[in-house]
């Protein structure tokens, strides 16, 4: 047994039910949050080397073996993805000191944090599809929190509609759940695969499929990201990053794993629909960050174009277009939170989100402007940044697969993530200071911060060769299922 | 007797999309809770709904139901209430903030 796999839920649900406790000692909060954040980054490092010497790590909670109990599962993509999720969440933390406020910080939000965090690692972890659902109801009530948290107008709209989205979504993800269970008799992720490989997949099966496709659609913004782009501009940017950069991965997550483990016998069928779904949403979304003018919507329009990115390289499917998915994914999730600190500290030093009102920030805070311009670059793919080698695995397989048109879209989309991220550059930072007086604000930490993401940004494209050898481990079990397999339903 | 359930279920659904779709704050959250009201009722449904002893061992039957889809419910139950409450709640502070439930007037206001 290994009880090492549980640390990444218990520390953070820990570390948030001590902080319920703290309401009105906001240091000691954020010093109690920090040593969580960290021990959790030193937890996550250990399960990731362990994984990658001895394989898959399971552990079948209160000793039931699969599939009548609970299991947890590790394999090489939910450790990195958990790696990841830790140092993302680490950063918007720090962030978070600066941005947010006495008045959020005393009524729970780093409660929230933590218990997003929860919800999030727990959705990695979990071999169980149930269990996953629960996971994810833990994720949105925390998100539900965090993104009315302060009450004014705009977020009480937004949190309105965002909650109806995620409830109907929920209900369908309950209603598969149960259409799952009536066809195949089992809720463990290794078992309904098994079972699933079975009986063939087919009629039935691939009805509850597509059921299970458009839940998840729904939470990672793929095709259905109606929601997105007016939720994610009502809460403060250290919350946005925050969502930006984890909960819609959480959704991509789901979808790579339902569709490579347990729905895996009928490609041709779901990989279709994932392929044009995929399609649209790069469309989609690119054409967005090049419509608005504003801050928030350009940079929630990148979050949906890179989930389009993701879903395209899954539904290629060949080794190499898995690997690059799982890159980039991994690129993704530091490179949106990045983008969104970054985006906050330009509201902050512009005292506005409209772009037409700024300019000449390059002259008071060029440390910013030349990380937003690397951000941009990076983003788009520009090779020594850590956007190019997922982007070249991805078009490389999808190539390799024959979806021409689908690689053109993809290599379109990142001319124009490039081209709304410049244009932000451009009229943001060059040009001329606005007559009304800029507000005096410090962003000396923020921009620490925002500065240590872009160090790593750069190291993962440098080392691009080093963090392959991990990506190729995790893009192994998602080519095999019968890896997962065999790791969970052993004896 | 699972047709009967698939027609409730159904109903349910149709009821509270309708509802879902309409333009008051307050029938969307009633049309959400039929929702979910559907969806455990179509859980209960679709585990089988054959005769045998409630799943308590000390009734010694030869059959008992399935003791899991009830364990789900339960679960399901819970975390719908809780939402179902934080959505209550939201409606009444957006009422308070907004001076309305109309989700026309919401948006119109903002511009």
């Amino acid at each position: 047994m290994n009880n090492l796999l549980v640390m990444p839920v218990l520390i953070p649900l820990c570390t948030a039910v001590l902080l319920m406790f703290l309401k009105e000692q906001v240091l000691v909060q954020r010093w109690i949050s920090t040593l969580g954040g960290i021990l959790n980054l030193v937890v996550s490092v250990i399960l990731a080397a362990r994984i990658h010497h001895e394989g898959i790590q399971t552990l079948h909670m209160g000793g039931w073996a699969p599939p009548y109990g609970i299991v947890f599962v590790g394999d090489m993509f939910a450790a990195l993805l958990v790696l990841t999720a830790s140092v993302v969440s680490l950063g918007i933390l720090l962030y978070s000191f600066t941005s947010i406020g006495a008045e959020r910080e005393k009524f729970y939000y780093y409660t929230f944090f933590h218990f997003l965090l929860v919800g999030v690692y727990g959705s990695f972890l979990t071999g169980d599809i149930f269990n996953l659902f629960v996971f994810f109801e833990v994720m949105l009530i925390s998100s539900y929190a965090l993104i009315s948290l302060g009450g004014i107008r705009l977020q009480l709209r937004e949190t309105s509609k965002y909650l109806l989205i995620n409830i109907v979504s929920s209900t369908l993800f309950v209603a598969a759940v149960a259409y799952l269970y009536a066809a195949v008799g089992t809720l463990n992720m290794a078992h309904l695969s098994q079972r699933i490989h079975e009986a063939g997949q087919g009629g039935v099966l691939n009805v509850i499929a597509v059921l299970f496709l458009i839940v998840f659609a729904l939470k990672a913004g793929l095709f259905l990201f109606f929601w997105l782009p007016g939720s994610y501009s009502a809460p403060p940017a250290a919350v946005r990053a925050l969502f930006g950069a984890l909960l819609t991965k959480v959704g991509l997550y789901a979808i790579i794993r339902t569709f490579t483990l347990i729905f895996a016998e009928d490609p041709d069928f779901t990989n279709g629909w994932i392929a044009w779904m995929a399609a649209a949403t790069m469309i989609l979304g690119s054409l967005g960050a090049v419509a608005y003018n504003d801050i928030p919507r350009i940079l929630n329009y990148n979050v949906i174009v890179s989930v389009g990115f993701v879903a395209f390289g899954l539904s290629a499917g060949t080794p190499d277009a898995l690997d690059g998915a799982v890159f980039y994914l991994l690129h993704d999730m530091l490179g949106k939170a990045l983008m969104f600190i970054l985006g906050g500290l330009m509201i902050a030093a512009a005292g506005t989100d409209r772009l037409e009102h700024m300019g000449g920030l390059i002259k008071r805070y060029p440390l910013l402007g030349w990380s937003f311009f690397a951000l941009a670059l990076a983003l788009a793919g520009i090779p020594p940044f850590s956007g190019f080698p997922g982007k070249v695995l991805i078009i490389r397989g999808g190539l390799d697969a024959g979806m021409l048109t689908l690689s053109l879209i993809g290599l379109g989309s990142s001319l124009l993530v490039l081209y709304s991220l410049i244009k932000v550059f451009r009229l943001a930072f060059w040009g001329n200071m606005p007559d009304t007086e800029p507000p005096k604000v410090k962003l000396k930490s923020g921009t620490a911060v925002a500065a240590g993401l872009l160090v790593l940004v750069i190291l993962m494209g440098l080392g691009a060769e080093r963090v392959n050898t991990y990506v190729s481990q995790a893009g192994e079990v998602l080519g095999s299922p019968r890896l997962y397999i065999e790791a969970v339903l052993k004896e | 007797m699972e047709w009967m359930m698939a027609v409730a279920v159904g109903v349910l659904f149709t009821v509270g999309v309708y509802l879902i779709l309409s333009k008051t704050l307050l029938r969307i959250v009633l049309g959400t809770s039929l929702l979910t009201h559907g969806v455990h009722l179509l859980l209960l449904t679709m585990a089988g709904l054959k005769k045998g002893a409630a799943p308590v061992l000390g009734g010694k039957a030869d059959a008992y139901v399935d003791p899991l889809p009830q364990a789900l419910i339960l679960t399901s139950i819970v975390i719908s209430f809780g939402v179902t409450a934080f959505f209550f709640v939201l409606a009444y502070r957006a009422y308070q903030a907004h001076g309305t439930d109309e989700l026309d007037n919401v948006r119109e206001e903002e511009q």
